[in-house]
């Protein structure tokens, strides 16, 4: 079941691309503010749940180039 | 007496007789020996991806989620929306960290992260901090759940004067002690799959039609104060509402899997590959809790809190009552009812895993570690039936008798306590460097500053680290796991240089499928 890069550590490059989650969420002066809006909602709020998403699908590639 | 919305009731309670029933029949789903602690206490360990799904999410997003983050959302603004980038990052740490502690917990039959750490450090006085700081942790938790539950049945016009009002509270209870008892974590892993399905139609439905009846996310948000729409800008030599809010997130993801709760759940999974492939679905909820914050903001531009048909609601619960009002206000009875229901429900589900992991804690790694080592299997899970109804219905009696501001400042203090576990549990799936006897004090150093720092804060979680004229208001939790670390480490190091043996029942073949 090892994937051929990763050692015993279970350690792999992609899973570097998990952190863009957590720079994403705790760059907060990036995204406190109003503009650009989105249908009306200001950019604080859109900008995290589509950080949401983006986070969903950046797992999900390191699930496929890891586990799967 | 208030009137009560028949319409709404009569469907709160239909929904409730279904899951009552589905909890009942779950003793037969995937049939197991009920009377062995895995079989009961972690459901056999058989519940693959998508019951996992259903299971976790369940487990994590609480009726006092859906309640209070839009109640902070109302009160507060923008800072409620912590839970957001809180519930993003806690899913590379599912990712990585979890697995290992599955396939650890599966080849030696752990059932709690205390057995676990029994066993890969050796010393009973570590394991014994852990299960303590698990039990301790929870048991505010479940009380909180009740809140939830008390809000929409207050919602649906059912109330009665002194106690007589929390009689639904107590028929709900007795159903949930029922059924848990019976059927162990698959009563909850049964019902989270209605409880959940109600919940995402509840929250689309609500974002879909309130915006298009208060004119659009732009009116909302202009109903908005101002001050509240963001974060405010932190003023000179200070992180202000940035570092609150990023330390809140943070510390609050650390935290979360550490909760044995989330453990419980996490070790029922029939895979590593099951739980890896939940961290990149169970994002769908966060997605859901990011709508529920919303709708915090929704509440507001419809002006729940100024009408007077729910000015008792707000005077009994306060801006808890903010989502049942704007559900009552915007929708008909019938819908109503299953809004309510799916909070209600949502209110079990947890308990229920948190009872249930309480009672495994108890179980193994107090009553079998320190007062009867022999006990049979049988015997095991008896004992842990017993403790998680001692355990719900001590829930149900500090909600009803303790003002509830207690229960909220419990909880908040448990979340400060159970990061305290970090080191030993999350830490400890990676390597044994750690000394335990070091884990031991760098828990405790972590649990006194953790609680001087509440008190100190006036009962808040936020501290205001002032260090050299700068100031970094924060999390206690994150701040004392800090320390709690540095002081591991440089007792570590101490120890170690004293060359002592270190025991470990795991090798780390154990940790990898």
């Amino acid at each position: 079941m090892d994937q051929p890069r990763e050692r015993q550590s279970g350690w792999s490059w992609w899973h570097l691309l998990l952190l863009i989650q957590f720079i994403g969420s705790l760059w907060v002066p990036f995204y406190n503010r109003i503009d650009p809006t989105w249908i009306g909602i200001p950019f604080f709020y859109w900008y995290q749940m589509l950080l949401v998403i983006v986070g969903a699908l950046l797992t999900a590639i390191v699930y496929f180039a890891t586990d799967a | 007496m208030e009137e009560i919305n028949w319409t709404a009731l009569i469907i709160f309670i239909i929904l409730f007789a279904l899951i009552t029933v589905l909890g009942f029949i779950a003793a037969h789903w995937r049939k197991g020996d009920l009377d062995l602690l895995h079989e009961w206490g972690l459901g056999g360990r058989r519940f693959g991806t998508f019951i996992t799904w259903f299971l976790i999410g369940g487990d994590l997003y609480t009726a006092y989620t859906f309640v209070a983050v839009p109640a902070l959302a109302f009160g507060a603004g923008a800072i409620a929306f912590f839970a957001v980038p809180y519930t993003i990052m806690i899913y590379p740490i599912l990712f990585l960290v979890f697995p290992r502690l599955w396939h650890v917990c599966h080849k030696h039959n752990y059932i709690t992260a205390s057995d676990f750490v029994r066993g890969r450090f050796g010393n009973p006085w570590l394991a014994l901090a852990i299960a303590i700081t698990g039990i301790v942790a929870t048991l505010p938790y479940i009380a909180l759940q009740l809140v939830g539950l008390q809000v929409v049945i207050a919602g649906m016009g059912v109330s009665g004067t002194g106690y007589a009002g929390d009689l639904p509270l107590l028929i709900a209870f007795i159903i949930l002690a029922a059924f848990t008892y019976t059927s162990g974590l698959r009563a909850p892993a049964s019902i989270a799959v209605v409880k959940d399905i109600l919940i995402y139609i509840t929250a689309f439905a609500v974002v879909i039609a309130v915006p298009i009846e208060l004119g659009g996310f732009g009116k909302i948000f202009a109903a908005v104060p101002p001050a509240k729409v963001l974060l405010a800008s932190p003023g000179p030599h200070t992180t202000g509402a940035y570092g609150i809010y990023a330390t809140l997130a943070l510390g609050s993801a650390l935290a979360l899997f550490l909760y044995p709760h989330s453990i419980t759940g996490i070790l029922s999974a029939s895979s590593g590959h099951a739980i890896r492939r939940n961290a990149a679905l169970l994002p769908g909820y966060s997605f859901m809790l990011g709508l529920l914050a919303l709708i915090g903001f929704f509440a507001i531009a419809a002006g729940v809190g100024a009408m007077p048909q729910f000015a008792a609601g707000f005077k009994q619960f306060g801006n808890n009552f903010a989502v049942p009002a704007l559900f009552l206000q915007t929708f008909p009875s019938w819908f109503v009812g299953i809004a309510f229901a799916a909070i209600g429900i949502g209110a079990l589900v947890p308990a229920a895993i948190m009872s249930i992991a309480a009672a495994n804690l108890y179980t193994r790694n107090i009553h079998r570690e320190f007062i009867n080592g022999h006990l049979t299997d049988r015997q095991e899970s008896q004992i842990a039936k017993w403790v998680s109804l001692i355990v719900k219905f001590g829930a149900l009696a500090f909600i009803v008798f303790v003002p509830q501001q207690y229960a909220i400042y419990l909880q908040l203090l448990g979340g400060i306590w159970i990061i305290q576990t970090l080191p030993s549990v999350m830490l400890g799936v990676y390597t044994r460097w750690f000394d335990p006897w070091a884990l031991v004090i760098g828990w405790a150093v972590g649990i006194v500053a953790g609680t001087w720092m509440f008190i100190a804060a006036k009962l808040t979680p936020n501290y205001p680290l002032a260090i050299a004229g700068f100031n970094f208001p924060g999390y206690s939790a994150l701040y004392t796991l800090i320390l709690n670390l540095v002081v591991a480490v440089v007792l570590t190091l101490l120890f170690n240089a004293a060359g002592k043996a270190q025991p470990d029942e795991t090798v780390a073949a154990d940790y990898r499928p």
